[in-house]
């Protein structure tokens, strides 16, 4: 009898894993054609592309565009963020400007930017960073909004100070907000940049997969595909569930 | 160590003011608590008495009047045992109380009253894994371990079950045998209160003043006499009437 236990988590994982590569090669089969190559013919593009070096180029292009409008998006939205959060004036004041900066569509912002600053690797990494900031604002917002009093007078009775009060009272409460704005800004951005690349810039994903869609080359697209899909899970895997970890490892 | 040679405690007046309505907390309050006094208050639930705390404490600055410390300007030093614990609940045991330090914190004092505490066992513990006794007794060594220029409890003892209440009250009491502070306690325990205090403060409801200023003259080494606390009790219900009609 199988169990339900998390002993059996990584056979599940591979079986399915397993069977969503089987469906894939019979419908590929069945099919026939060029638009659906089978997944041999995909595995054949990746290899080829990768020690060509063609693709790990590229990839890196685009991670490289993925960290630096991060690290400038991250700092700065919880900065805003905790601000308006601690300021019910200065929120209701700016409040207006988060809605109307969350309503307009990513493709707008990157097309403005490329208009007026030009078709420059800055302007792209400003479009990502105008696209993400809002929903980092929000998140982060929220968490200030929800931050304990009691703790805080704990901290001004027995003067922790600015700076202790936020390593040890204020950041760790922050600490799922942080990780919540993370993970989904991560899923933002990485959508967002393969539109930026695509329309204004001559390398990355994105750019790479304009140029397959010209080509008709469906077995490229899918590889790099693959490729993306597996450093986000090497992300997830290696960086965020060990900083998830370590964070709540006092919870009971 | 400081030398405070006493607090002086003078609210003319504390208002709570919303949108819809105005109430008036506390109304001419003057008190005067000597040096390493231990001074019980004792006042009907919800007359106010967390908020003359957080007024002595610093934490409301929204009153009239003044909370000085006789001979000196500074400001007071103060341990603060809240009603509920307050730990922060991502930092251990230890690390709880060393963070109270501004400079480094000093570790054979903090070791000397996490025995005291019989908490030495448990020093290394996530602070929601630990009871809520056991919680109750970390913050009272965090307050007492900075040394503090006054000692404010706010009824640290209540939502515990008796024996516990009990047990954490001797070695209070003990620490504070040991090395004495200038101690304000709230509560609503009579008995609690007598004995443990030098004096007994009574507070009416709200707004809430001064109703009785009673020096308790059972000798310390006595307290632990359970007829000895009922038989001042009773003379304090029949020779003040006011007292009872609250109590």
């Amino acid at each position: 009898m199988i169990g339900n236990s998390d002993r059996h988590r990584p056979l599940y994982a591979i079986l399915s894993l397993l069977l969503m590569l089987g469906l894939w090669q019979m419908l590929s089969l069945a099919l026939h054609s060029p638009a659906l190559p089978g997944p041999g013919r995909v595995a054949t593009v990746f290899w080829q592309a990768t020690r060509s070096g063609e693709l790990p180029y590229h990839l890196t292009m685009t991670l490289r565009r993925l960290l630096i409008s991060f690290a400038i998006a991250m700092p700065l939205g919880c900065g805003i963020g905790i601000w308006l959060g601690r300021n019910r004036n200065i929120d209701a004041f700016f409040d207006n400007w988060l809605v109307i900066f969350l309503n307009i569509p990513a493709l707008v912002t990157i097309i403005l930017c490329y208009v007026w600053f030009g078709l420059v690797e800055w302007a792209a990494i400003l479009a990502v960073v105008i696209n993400k900031l809002p929903n980092v604002i929000v998140t982060i917002r929220e968490g200030a909004r929800s931050l304990d009093k009691d703790l805080l007078e704990m901290a001004q009775s027995y003067r922790f100070g600015k700076r202790k009060t936020f390593v040890h009272v204020i950041w760790p409460q922050l600490h799922p907000f942080v990780m919540t704005a993370t993970r989904s800004g991560l899923a933002l951005i990485w959508k967002i940049i393969l539109v930026v690349e695509l329309l204004g810039r001559s390398n990355g994903m994105g750019y790479q997969l304009h140029l397959f869609f010209q080509l008709f080359d469906v077995a490229s697209l899918l590889a790099y595909t693959f490729a993306f899909v597996a450093v986000i899970q090497l992300l997830e895997l290696l960086i965020l569930k060990p900083m998830d970890r370590k964070a709540q490892r006092w919870r009971r | 160590m400081a030398a405070v040679s006493g607090i002086h405690i003078d609210i003319r007046d504390k208002t709570y003011r919303t949108a819809s309505h105005v109430h008036q907390a506390i109304a001419g309050l003057e008190l005067h608590i000597g040096r390493n006094q231990f001074v019980c208050m004792v006042g009907p639930s919800g007359c106010g008495k967390t908020t003359l705390l957080n007024i002595i404490a610093g934490l409301d600055q929204q009153f009239q009047g003044r909370i000085g410390i006789d001979g000196a300007g500074q400001r007071l030093h103060i341990g603060y045992v809240f009603q509920n614990p307050r730990l922060l609940p991502w930092h251990t045991v230890r690390r709880n109380i060393e963070l109270a330090f501004p400079g480094p914190p000093p570790t054979a004092l903090i070791d000397e009253l996490l025995d005291v505490m019989q908490l030495r066992t448990a020093q290394h513990h996530y602070p929601e894994r630990l009871s809520l006794g056991m919680q109750r007794r970390v913050a009272i060594i965090r307050a007492f371990a900075v040394n503090p220029d006054l000692l404010l409890l706010d009824e640290p003892f209540v939502s515990l079950d008796a024996p516990t209440a009990r047990q954490i009250r001797a070695l209070l009491y003990a620490l504070w045998r040991q090395r004495p502070h200038t101690v304000l306690f709230v509560t609503h325990d009579l008995r609690e209160a007598i004995a443990l205090a030098d004096r007994l403060i009574f507070l009416s409801s709200e707004p809430m003043r001064v109703l009785a200023d009673i020096p308790v003259d059972i000798p310390r080494d006595r307290r632990d006499s359970s007829s000895e606390i009922e038989t001042f009790r009773q003379h304090l219900l029949s020779d003040y009437g006011i007292i009872n009609s609250h109590l």
